[in-house]
């Protein structure tokens, strides 16, 4: 098991962001945390990531505490949401890359061969060696998104999270974005992600977790997009259809927004 | 203007004034791209109140300013993070305090006269033998700093969450980063006084970024920008007749005009 919670409640001053969630990832697993905007999800992410420190109850990756991690800290590989990253910052690709590896090389050091092997393998994964001189203010949504990505990945990480991978970034480009991650995934990558796109996502992860402050539903995405608590959460009849690979959920319109 | 170079003080002047530029435009890349420019003019204004005590101490008033910019820095970011203000409203208390708090004390001190006004303005003649020192030991001390954490100021800078998650000690490293911008301050005091100091921080930083995308090139021509404008600040004043740090702020900002025209193409790039 790489990532546990046990009734884990977290407060911002006196709003509730989440209430008594207990979450097990395995290694191997892909694993989507999906659910409305508000709902808690990147609060879940930070304490998994040791930036919020829950009110109650444990938290536990590889074993320890994430916000007393040492080195067990270069096993995790972070993409936080693209809009969080300032575009207009003078960086480079290759530079953004080889941030990733900044928390190994350690303090005042400076990368070595290795290091830099790492970032070129990475920015080759991803396929965005092409543009390791491009200016990052150049790039595109969805080309900014996979340098991040090989940002995560350079530090060469046994798990990857992910905060709305496919926000900013148009729908082809999502697609190829979820395929790469399975590709991953299929290499042993234990990956965990969330996002409120509730439909493409399914047809590329084998876990769903939906949440809305609490747990609501948990199991197989087939189990899940059809559950009864989905439809609750969502706060209106939700039901998938199948199309192509990827089911998308249609809500009934009148019954949400009237 | 030859013959001005010839002179000692003049000399000394030079010296000192593109060793500062270097500093503060060095410092000031990292100022301009964490959006801490306000936070290098409250530093920058809170050395007046330290200036005025060391007048009314009778002890050298740049030791006295060192204190009170590092104060307001950890200040501010204590107000900040007790309280459910913005860094900004922080900065706006501590500007006005210290600066009220320089007013009293000065009203406290008999005849301190033509002294303060090369601090607050800046001044050639002012640069004594003591100023080109810290100068000398200033500079080198703090871009072997900024050397040694150079990634890391630059993780944190562009990513400070990204930094938190890969084990960096990102709330240190601002402090440090704050600590760099107090030493810098009292470095520049005597050649563009107090008033002014924070323009020379942001100005040749702001100008660089206008010429590149490229960090690492950011990081040698702001200096080179830095270092530009003091000494062609430095000479015009003498050739001009004209205030020392008033001219070579007015170049630095010139350098940041230019800059700005080359980057929008409203002149041709060579």
């Amino acid at each position: 098991m790489i990532v546990e919670l046990d009734r884990v409640t977290v407060a911002y001053r006196t709003v509730t962001v989440l209430e008594e969630v207990s979450l097990k990832v395995f290694r191997g697993s892909f694993l989507a945390v999906i659910g409305p905007n508000g709902a808690g999800k990147t609060t879940l992410l930070k304490v998994i990531l040791g930036l919020v420190r829950p009110v109650e109850g444990t938290v536990r990756v590889f074993g320890r505490d994430p916000r007393h991690l040492g080195a067990e800290r270069r096993a995790i590989g972070y993409v936080p949401q693209t809009a969080a990253v300032d575009r207009h910052f003078p960086l480079r690709v290759a530079d953004v890359v080889m941030m990733g590896r900044y928390g190994r090389i350690g303090l005042v050091r400076r990368p070595s061969a290795a290091d830099r092997e790492a970032a070129r393998r990475a920015m080759e994964r991803t396929g965005v060696t092409h543009l390791a001189n491009s200016p990052l203010g150049r790039l595109s949504g969805g080309q900014r998104q996979r340098v991040l990505l090989a940002r995560a990945l350079a530090c060469e990480p046994e798990l990857l999270i992910l905060d709305e991978p496919a926000a900013g970034v148009d729908v082809p480009a999502t697609e190829s974005l979820y395929e790469l991650l399975r590709d991953l995934h299929k290499d042993g990558l234990t990956t965990l992600l969330v996002s409120h796109d509730v439909g493409v996502v399914a047809a590329f992860v084998d876990g769903v977790v939906c949440l809305n402050r609490r747990l609501v539903a948990h199991g197989r995405p087939e189990e899940v997009l059809g559950s009864e608590e989905l439809a609750q959460m969502y706060g209106c009849a939700a039901v998938f259809f199948h199309h192509g690979r990827a089911p998308h959920m249609v809500v009934a319109r009148d019954e949400c927004w009237s | 203007m030859l013959e001005l170079i010839g002179h000692t003080f003049m000399q000394r002047a030079l010296l000192a004034g593109t060793l500062v530029g270097i500093l503060c435009a060095v410092v000031g890349v990292y100022v301009v791209l964490n959006g801490l420019s306000f936070m290098g003019a409250g530093i920058g204004h809170a050395s007046f109140g330290g200036v005025a005590l060391g007048f009314l101490l009778g002890v050298n008033p740049l030791l006295t300013a060192v204190v009170f910019c590092l104060g307001t820095a950890w200040g501010v970011g204590l107000v900040t993070r007790k309280t459910s203000l913005r860094e900004d409203t922080a900065i706006g208390i501590f500007f006005a305090c210290t600066m009220a708090l320089g007013i009293l004390f000065l009203g406290l001190t008999p005849g301190y006269g033509v002294d303060l006004f090369g601090y607050l303005f800046g001044s050639i003649l002012a640069v004594t033998r003591q100023d080109l020192w810290l100068a000398l030991l200033l500079t080198p001390a703090v871009l072997a700093v900024v050397a040694l954490f150079y990634k890391e100021l630059l993780f944190v800078s562009f990513d400070p969450e990204m930094a938190r998650v890969a084990g960096l000690p990102v709330d240190r490293l601002h402090s440090l980063l704050l600590v760099l911008v107090a030493l810098t301050v009292v470095g520049a005091i005597k050649i563009v006084g107090i008033v002014l100091v924070s323009a020379l921080i942001v100005a040749p930083a702001a100008a660089a970024r206008q010429l590149t995308e490229d960090f690492h090139r950011m990081m040698w021509l702001a200096p080179a920008i830095g270092a530009a404008s003091t000494v062609a600040g430095l000479l015009l004043s003498c050739w001009l007749d004209t205030a020392s740090g008033a001219t070579i702020v007015l170049v630095a900002t010139a350098f940041f005009a230019v800059a700005a025209a080359l980057r929008r193409g409203i002149l041709p790039t060579g």
